[in-house]
Formats: C-alpha cells, sequence, structure tokens
C-alpha cells in the first residue's frame, strides 16, 4: 500500500497521552526516567522508539501497556485513563487490548508453540485460532514444538504470534530483536510489519538499531526522559531491504 | 470452545509438576504418611466407637454397676425404687479356682448367675456356638468365646470348678460374648491371659445354692432413666447398700472392660490429631521451599502471564493448584495407606477386644477430614509462595531475573572462610545466604529425628518397663489369693505347700479414698515394712520401704486426688466392718502402675481393725516342684486364684512383641520419608538453584565428584546439625507425649537410651543418604550444554 494513501485517512487516536512523568525512589536518590512526554498513536500505526540505554523507553512502553502506571500525566485510552486505572482495570485492559512482545521471549517452557499461543487465546474475546496466529509469523510447521525445540527467532515469532492472536489494538515490542543477529531478527520484525499491515494493528516497537526505524511510519527519539525528536516516514521500507 | 477441555494453563501444571515429579513425589509421601496415620487411628477410633455403642445398646449394658456381700432379693424392689433406676438386675458372682483339662497351671474363673427364665434383663450375653443352658441341669455353663478358644474347647467339653471346697464340673453348653467382658482381664493383671482366666455363666439356682446366696444377691447393674443423673443414683445406691457389705458403686465408665476401652479410644484420637499433624506441618514446610524454588524460576513467566492479561487471582490459583494437586495426591495414596493399616490395626484389636463383630470401616468423615486436613496443609505451605507470585509486577516480564544476592556472611566475617577449600566455602556461602530455609531444612529433619527417638524410647521404655515390673518389682514366682481373709496362720499352711521357700504375707483391702470431693474407689495394698518379693520400686529402680504409719501413693493417685505428702486422706473401708478414717498421706512413689495405694500391712490391719489379716502371699518356689504346688493348690478350697510370675511375663511380651513390631515398622517407614522428604527436597532445591553454576565449574575442569562433594556436602552440614536437634525434639515429644497421655491405668516413663539415639541417628543418616544418592544420579546427567544456554 502506497504511503501517501494512508497519509490521507485521518486515523483513530489510539493513544493520546499528555506530560506523562516518571519517577523511581531509588532509596533517597529519586531517578527521574521520563520528564514529561506527549505522546500519541493512532490505528495501524507503526511507531518505532529509539534512544540511548536508559532513556526511558521500556518506561514508556510499559505504561502505555498498563504495566506500570506514570506519577503524574494522563494517557487516555479509548477515553479511560491509564494513568488513574486500579489494577482489575490494568489487567482488563492488557487482556483485552495489548499484545506484548518481550526482548526475552518469555514463553512457558512447558507449553507447545501452539498452546502458548493458546494460553492468551483462551482468555481472550474475539481471538483467531491459534494456528492461524502461528501461520501469520510463518510457523505453521511447528505448532507442536517445545521453546526448547525452537531457535531463538522462532520463540520470538511464537512471542508475537502470541501477542497478536487475540486481535490486540495495540502491538508493543521491547527489543524484539536484541537477541537474535541478523537475519533472524529481519524474519522477527517482517512477522511484526505483516501482523501491522495485515490486521491493522497500531504498534510500537523500541530498538536500539536505528536501521529498524526505516520500517516505521514514524520515529521517536528519546533522551534522558523526553522526546528528543519525531520524524515520519512518507514510504516505510520492507524489513527485507534493511541495512543493519 | 467447551468447559470441559484441559486449558492451556492446565496443560503447562501438568507438565510442570511431572518434572518436578521427584520433589512433588517426597512431599505427597510426607502428606501421605500423615493421612495414613489420621485414616489409620481416626477410622479405628470410628470403628471401635460404632461397634461399642451398638454393642453395649443391643445387649443392655448397665449404668451402674455395684458388689456386695450379700443382700436379699426384696431389696431389690427397694433399689427398683430409685427415681433415676429403670431397671435393676441382681445377680450372683464368684470368683473360683479353675481346674482345666491338660492344664497343669491352676487358672481363675468368674461365675455370674443367670435368670431363672428368659435372658438378663441387663448385660445380655450374645450366644456364639452351641444353645443356652438347660435350666434343669446345674452343671451347665456358657462360657467366655476368649478363654473356649484359647483352649480350643467346643460346646460339651468340661472344666472343673473349685466351689465352696468343692470340686464341680461344668459342662460348656454354649459359647457366648458379653459386653461387661469386651476387654477380660484378672484382677490384678496387666494384659489379658485367656488361658488362665474365663468367665462363666451359669443358672441363678445352682451358682446361688453353692454359695449360700439363695434368696439374696451379691452384685447389682442398673440402668438409668435417659438423662438421670448417675452420681445421684450412685449416692442412693450406696446408701441403700451400705447396710448389706456394698463395695461402692461404680459409673459404666469405671467398669473395668468399659474403662479400659475408653483408654484406648482416648489414645486412638489423641495420637490420631498430633502426629499427623507433625507430618502435615513438615509437609507443608517442604511444599513451601519447593514451591518458593520453582515459582521463582517462573518469575519472569509470571510477570508475561500477568502482561498478556491474566489476573491476580488467575495466576495465584493456578500456583495454589500446584500445591493442592500435590496434596490430594498424597491424600488418596495416604487414604489407601491408612485403611490397609487400620485394616491390620483392627486385627490386633480383634485380639484385645471381644466384640461379636468389629469391622473395619472407613467413613466418609474421616476421609474428607484427611483431604480437607492435607488440602489445608498444602494451602497453607503454598501460601507465602502464591502470594510472592501474585506480587510480582507484571513489567518484570521485560527484565532478566536479577542474578542471586550473596553476602559476606558471619562465617566469613569470622575469618572463618579463608582457612577452608573451595568446596566448604561455596557450602557455608550457599547455607548462609538462605539461613531461613536453612534452618527449616534442618528443623524438618529433627521432626523426623524426634518422631523416630520417640518410637524407639516408647519401645526402650515399655521394656524397662517390663523388666523393672517383672525382675525387680515382683520377684515372687507366684502370687496366691485367698478365697476370703485370714488369719496369720494360713501363711504357716502356705509355707508348708510343696516347693515353697520364702512367704511374703498380703493384705488387700477394698476401699473408697475421698479428699473433698474427688474420690477414688481402689485397694490398698498392705505389705511388710521391708518388702523382699513384691516391692514397691519408683522410675528409677529405688526400692520404697513401707512408711511406719499412713500411706504411700503412686504419684498418679496423689495427682488424681490433689494431695501431697502430709495431706490427709479419708479412707473409706469397703468390707467387714467398713470403718471410714483419715490417714496421713506418708509418701508418694513415682512408679508405673496406675493408682495404687499402700500401707504397712500391720498398720493396714489395725486401721481396718482386724489385727493380721492376710488376703494373700507372695511366694518364691523351686521350680521343680511346680507341677506338685499347682496340682495341690487346685484342690485346696481356700485358694482363689494362683498367679505365676513367669507366665504373666510370656503373655505379656507375646501381645507386645505383635504391637511393637507394627510400631516399629511404621515409625521407621514414616520418619525416614519425612527425613527422605525434606533432604531430597532441600537437595533439588540447591540443585535447581545452582545448576547454572555447578555446569559452569564443570566446564571449567572440576570433577564430578568435586561438584558433588558441593552439594552432598551441603547436606551432610543440614543433616548433621539436624541429628542432635532431633534428639532434642525427640525428648521433648516424648516427655509431652509422657505427661500427656498417661492413662490410670499403668504409666511409661519417657527415656531415651543411647541406643534410641544411636538408631533415631542411623535411620535419619541412611533416609538421607539415599535421598542424596538421588540426586547424585542427577549431577551425573547434568547437561552442560543445556544448563549454560539458559540465562543465569
Ligand atoms: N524499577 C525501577 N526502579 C528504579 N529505577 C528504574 C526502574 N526501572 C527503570 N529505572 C530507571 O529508569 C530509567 C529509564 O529506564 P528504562 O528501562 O525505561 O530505560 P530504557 O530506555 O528502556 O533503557 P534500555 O535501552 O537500556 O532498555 C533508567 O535510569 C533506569 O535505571
Ligand atoms: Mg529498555
Amino acid at each position: 500500500m502506497p504511503a501517501a494513501d494512508r497519509e490521507t485517512v485521518e486515523r483513530a487516536l489510539v493513544f493520546d497521552a499528555r506530560g506523562l512523568t516518571k519517577v523511581y525512589a531509588m532509596g533517597d536518590v529519586p531517578v527521574h526516567a521520563l520528564r514529561g512526554i506527549d505522546f500519541d498513536l493512532r490505528a495501524s500505526e507503526f511507531v518505532v522508539l529509539l534512544g540511548p540505554s536508559g532513556s526511558g523507553k521500556s518506561t514508556l512502553l510499559n505504561i502505555l501497556g498498563g504495566l506500570d502506571t506514570p506519577t503524574a500525566g494522563q494517557v487516555l485510552y479509548e477515553g479511560e485513563d491509564l494513568a488513574r486505572a486500579d489494577d482489575a482495570a490494568l489487567t482488563e485492559y492488557r487482556r483485552r487490548h495489548v499484545g506484548f512482545v518481550f526482548q526475552f521471549y518469555n514463553l512457558s517452557p512447558s507449553l507447545t508453540a501452539r498452546e502458548n499461543v493458546a494460553l492468551v487465546t483462551e482468555i481472550a474475546d474475539d481471538p483467531m485460532a491459534p494456528d492461524e496466529a502461528l501461520r501469520l509469523v510463518g510457523l505453521e510447521h511447528r505448532l507442536d514444538h517445545f521453546p526448547a525445540q525452537l531457535s531463538g527467532g522462532e520463540q520470538q515469532r511464537v512471542a508475537i504470534a502470541r501477542a497478536i492472536a487475540k486481535r490486540p489494538a495495540v502491538l508493543l515490542c521491547d527489543e524484539p530483536t536484541g537477541a537474535l543477529d541478523i537475519t533472524t531478527g529481519i524474519v522477527v520484525l517482517e512477522a511484526i510489519a505483516r501482523v501491522n499491515d495485515e490486521l491493522g494493528t497500531a504498534t510500537v516497537v523500541i530498538t536500539h538499531n536505528a536501521a529498524i526505524a526505516a520500517m516505521a511510519d514514524r520515529v521517536v527519539r528519546l533522551a534522558d526522559g523526553r522526546i528528543a525528536g519525531v520524524e515520519r516516514h512518507e514510504s516505510r521500507q520492507r524489513a527485507a531491504e534493511l541495512v543493519w | 470452545m467447551t468447559r470441559l477441555r484441559v486449558t492451556a494453563l492446565d496443560r503447562k501444571l501438568l507438565r510442570d509438576l511431572w518434572a518436578m515429579k521427584g520433589q512433588a513425589a517426597a512431599i505427597a509421601l510426607v502428606m501421605a504418611a500423615g493421612v495414613a496415620m489420621f485414616v489409620m487411628y481416626l477410622s479405628n477410633f470410628e470403628s471401635l466407637r460404632r461397634t461399642q455403642t451398638a454393642y453395649y445398646e443391643q445387649q443392655r449394658l448397665a449404668d451402674v454397676f455395684a458388689s456386695l456381700k450379700r443382700a436379699p432379693e426384696r431389696l431389690a424392689a427397694r433399689l427398683a425404687a430409685i427415681p433415676e433406676v429403670a431397671a435393676v438386675e441382681t445377680r450372683v458372682v464368684v470368683d473360683v479356682t479353675l481346674d482345666v483339662p491338660g492344664f497343669t497351671e491352676p487358672a481363675s474363673g468368674r461365675l455370674l448367675s443367670l435368670p431363672a427364665a428368659g435372658r438378663p434383663i441387663l448385660n445380655d450375653v450374645v450366644l456364639r456356638r452351641g444353645r443356652w443352658i438347660d435350666p434343669a441341669r446345674p452343671d451347665e455353663v456358657l462360657a467366655s468365646e476368649a478363654f473356649v478358644d484359647a483352649h480350643g474347647f467346643v460346646p460339651g467339653d468340661t472344666v472343673s470348678a473349685l466351689i465352696n471346697g468343692r470340686r464341680r464340673r461344668l459342662v460348656i453348653a454354649g459359647v457366648v460374648l458379653s459386653p461387661e467382658y469386651v476387654y477380660s482381664i484378672r484382677p490384678g493383671e496387666m494384659i489379658p491371659d485367656n488361658r488362665r482366666f474365663g468367665v462363666f455363666w451359669m443358672a441363678r439356682r445352682a451358682l446361688a445354692s453353692a454359695f449360700d446366696m439363695e434368696g439374696g444377691f451379691n452384685d447389682v447393674s442398673l440402668r438409668l432413666r435417659p438423662g438421670a443423673s448417675p452420681e445421684a443414683a450412685i449416692a442412693a445406691l450406696d446408701r441403700l447398700l451400705e447396710p448389706y457389705g456394698g463395695r461402692g458403686a461404680i459409673p459404666r465408665a469405671q467398669q473395668a472392660s468399659v474403662w479400659t476401652l475408653e483408654n484406648e479410644l482416648m489414645q486412638l484420637q489423641s495420637f490420631g490429631f498430633v502426629t499427623p499433624a507433625i507430618f502435615l506441618a513438615v509437609a507443608a514446610f517442604v511444599l513451601n521451599v519447593a514451591l518458593a524454588r520453582a515459582l521463582a524460576l517462573q518469575r519472569a513467566q509470571i510477570a508475561a502471564l500477568k502482561a498478556l492479561g491474566y489476573s491476580n487471582g488467575e495466576v495465584g490459583w493456578h500456583y495454589l493448584k500446584w500445591a493442592l494437586a500435590i496434596a490430594s495426591a498424597g491424600a488418596l495414596l495416604g487414604i489407601a495407606a491408612g485403611v490397609w493399616l487400620g485394616g491390620a490395626m483392627i486385627g490386633l484389636y480383634n485380639e484385645y477386644f471381644k466384640f461379636p463383630s468389629l469391622d473395619y470401616g472407613l467413613s466418609w468423615r474421616v476421609g474428607l477430614a484427611a483431604l480437607g486436613f492435607s488440602l489445608a496443609a498444602a494451602v497453607l505451605g503454598a501460601r507465602a509462595a502464591v502470594a510472592r507470585a501474585v506480587r510480582i509486577p507484571p513489567a518484570e516480564a521485560m527484565r532478566p531475573e536479577p542474578p542471586a544476592r550473596y553476602h559476606t556472611g558471619l562465617a566469613a566475617s569470622a575469618g572463618l572462610l579463608r582457612r577452608l577449600p573451595h568446596a566448604a566455602r561455596m557450602i557455608v556461602r550457599n547455607l548462609e545466604r538462605q539461613p531461613a530455609r536453612a534452618a527449616m531444612s534442618v528443623a524438618g529433619i529433627a521432626s523426623a529425628g524426634g518422631i523416630l527417638l520417640v518410637g524407639f524410647a516408647f519401645i526402650d521404655a515399655m521394656d524397662r518397663l517390663i523388666t523393672q515390673q517383672f525382675e525387680e518389682a515382683l520377684r515372687q514366682d507366684v502370687t496366691l489369693a485367698f478365697v476370703e481373709p485370714r488369719g496369720p496362720s494360713a501363711l504357716h499352711a502356705v509355707a508348708r505347700l510343696p516347693g515353697v521357700l520364702q512367704v511374703e504375707p498380703v493384705r488387700i483391702v477394698p476401699a473408697r479414698l475421698r479428699v473433698g470431693h474427688r474420690s477414688r474407689p481402689l485397694a490398698v495394698t498392705g505389705l511388710v515394712a521391708e518388702p523382699r518379693l513384691n516391692r514397691v520400686l519408683d522410675l528409677d529402680g529405688r526400692p520404697y520401704p513401707m512408711p511406719v504409719s499412713g500411706l504411700l501413693l503412686s504419684s498418679l493417685l496423689a495427682t488424681a486426688l490433689d494431695v501431697r505428702p502430709g495431706d490427709v486422706v479419708q479412707v473409706e473401708v469397703l468390707e467387714g466392718r467398713r470403718p471410714v478414717r483419715q490417714v496421713l498421706v506418708a509418701g508418694t512413689v513415682e512408679d508405673a502402675m496406675g493408682l495404687q495405694a499402700y500401707m504397712e500391712i500391720e498398720a493396714l490391719g489395725a486401721l481396718i481393725g482386724e489385727g493380721s489379716t492376710v488376703s494373700g502371699a507372695y511366694l518364691l518356689v523351686d521350680e521343680a516342684a511346680n507341677d506338685a504346688l499347682h496340682a495341690r493348690v487346685k484342690a485346696l478350697p481356700v485358694v482363689a486364684g494362683l498367679a505365676i510370675k513367669q507366665a504373666m511375663l510370656r503373655s505379656f511380651r507375646e501381645t507386645l512383641a505383635e504391637n511393637m513390631d507394627l510400631m516399629i515398622v511404621m515409625n521407621v517407614l514414616f520418619a525416614g520419608i519425612i527425613a527422605f522428604g525434606v533432604v531430597y527436597n532441600a537437595a533439588r532445591v540447591s540443585l535447581s538453584e545452582r545448576s547454572h553454576e555447578l555446569a559452569s565449574l564443570r566446564v571449567l575442569g572440576f570433577t564430578r565428584t568435586e561438584i558433588s562433594m558441593i552439594l552432598l556436602g551441603e547436606l551432610a552440614v543440614l543433616t548433621t546439625l539436624a541429628l542432635p536437634a532431633g534428639s532434642v525434639l525427640g525428648v521433648g515429644l516424648g516427655w509431652l507425649i509422657a505427661t500427656g497421655f498417661t492413662s490410670e491405668v499403668f504409666r511409661i516413663p519417657f527415656m531415651a537410651s543411647w541406643p534410641a539415639h544411636a538408631w533415631t541417628w542411623l535411620t535419619v543418616i541412611a533416609a538421607a543418604a539415599v535421598s542424596g544418592l538421588a540426586v547424585r544420579r542427577r549431577l551425573d546427567h547434568l547437561d552442560l550444554v543445556a544448563v549454560l544456554k539458559l540465562q543465569g
């Protein structure tokens, strides 16, 4: 799909975050992980978060995903403020709307690929079949393998299948290729891009690899808890064309 | 999606459980041991209780029993008029010497009268074989099944009884059981001896005429109206019987057989709760450690589950199910084992207690309670670990697990570590890192040691009690009892019996001892000032001489009456002129013999105003003359019975040996399971925590033996610490049981001997060694690549 077409459609706002601040109390010294961030995300948008280590990327993503709450500021999701939601509401939010992909996969080692996906589809409202999710990430031939029998990239693709099987509104990935080599990393990124494309899932990917940014509609740079820059891409590169 | 489908989460549960099956099995076994005991004791309790209640009800066991010298039958009407009384049964009851064909020693028999027509109103017997007696035939009797079986008699066989100086042939017409003699023991003995004691029922008229009881009775049983107070009835009964030589009525609860059964039931019930509680506590602890470790390994998974939208409740319930699954498996295994052991135990009871049918049954109540207790223990054990899991923030799924924190511990600061080799240093650090867990492991192993020690020491104590009683306290060969108290000249006659080497008199006086509202009906034993045959010993084997005046009480009796030396007890003599006297308590003795009161024989004679009468004698006899002595005694009308020490000892040991074997096996097995479970679990947790480290060491060139040393060394340290702790715990536990469960029958002193300690230690070490070996096998198969592939 040409990027220009996408631009013309004014897409619905998924997240509207204003003035996000996060302070961790480490003993007597407060650590300012986020210092007032405004961030929005639109449906089917693909955003890459870049920034040096410790700049607050994970903190931001965790807050968006309902894993954590900000010290100050608000995060509107479908009109609800996640910053003020209680634990049960956040659980409900994660369960219905968010797909997570972690750096270390975090699969259950005692469950097969299909069962790891089923873990999520069983508690979701309108999930796709686990097999279908795994087919989307190109793992239809690995359904009954245990994580230990899969390569790192395959494990990460299972994790992606697990994240998207519930047809989430947002897909949040924290360094999904961090533990992978280039080729495997590209396969994983392709899977994410494909989900974003085919299902229109709004996607946020954290990475240290600036090259990956070329895949995004928008690149947000963080530095020291602040937004240091935003760039929009007219056209997105395919993962296979990335130069690492 | 159908509801019955196994969810992915449940599948994970099953596979995770399977992956830790060794540990799960160890925990389930410990639980099973506790549950087995609970089921065994309580199902036996219930079976006995159910059988007992039904039996007493069916056979109309009396509520109050009394014996007296002789009262005219017309008194019965006045007894029936007591407001509380619903039914009265008068009887003639006498004790006689038996001459049993093919049995050289004299036996004792008790003859009870049967009403002239119909069945007894109270205390009816159950006819097992043969037929009811023919009222027209005065020589026919019904005989107690225990006695008949012990001799292999059949209906139609005969025994001879010495009835009022005449030898009478008794024909066994029928074989019966009686609710009064579920547990039948010859007065003055500790354990039933069915060959030397038999109970017989015969026609009232025949019995009465032989004992000059025509138109009278010397025994009465009452049934009370529902809700009536036994105390009031007993007081009224005692008043009415007093002029007729009443010896003090007792409520059903104090009737010898009922009382023994009741004591046993109480013991079953308390053991049924106490021992399993210890096992379940240990199981809960082991479960806690195992689960905490398993959850630590799954931290990232738990966080991920939450990040994926699983709620705290779902995650908590998932992990709680681990514990519940293990507990259910343990409970089911335990219930099965408990039923099996319970069946074996009821077999033992069937030898002691004679019921028409004592069948083993497990009630739903006991089964469900067993399941409930194990689930509760599981929840208790899992609670902390699960709560910790629930508290893991979902954001943690985004981070790798932080490395375990070590710190410079006590040993290191003491400069101790530097002098230790590497392996030892690692052992000490690891123990120091988790001091609470190490302490709990030690406590767990120690509780196995404690349970073992109690078992071994109890057996030891039993053995010592027997030795003390039969070899040091009762030094006579034979105890001879007269039918009636006799003058001192009777002793000369006894001394002239064949083979008699030494004679020591004894005077036994039935009396009620009363202090305030506390009272006990018992017998005051009069002994010579310095007894040489039947001695009174304390638990350390020190002989006690008879006080010049006043009573010497067993400490159990002193406690029961709440008196101390220097206090005064009211002694209400229940025979002869029935004087009531205030007597000083001269001393107490810590003995093993239950409720006992002693006096110097002359002082006792003066107290009852009779001078030097004797009711029996202790004899030292020449073994070679045994047969002649027995033959002679059987023909002596004045002798009511002869108790032969060797025979008593033999039957005591036989009965006991059977119980003891079962007890030892169970103890070693169950405590072994605890020790194994705790050590194995500690080892597996250590292994799991350190497989990465140990594999790295292997890669660095350490040998299997060297890395085994690190892990096994840790177990050795835990076990070594637990051994003395177990001994201490065992002594405490034993003391608690000895004081808490002392019955008034007899008392078993708790004293753990060195061999008992040694056996305890050996068993614990053996169990630890077995689990060490099991873990060692895992170490040998440590997959280096797989371990190192996993992160930290
Ligand atoms: N739980 C926490 N407690 C205290 N400080 C924290 C915590 N989590 C993050 N921080 C601090 O907040 C700051 C931002 O952390 P964050 O994880 O968001 O960085 P990041 O941009 O994701 O870094 P990286 O690229 O290394 O993952 C860091 O200084 C970090 O040390
Ligand atoms: Mg990060």
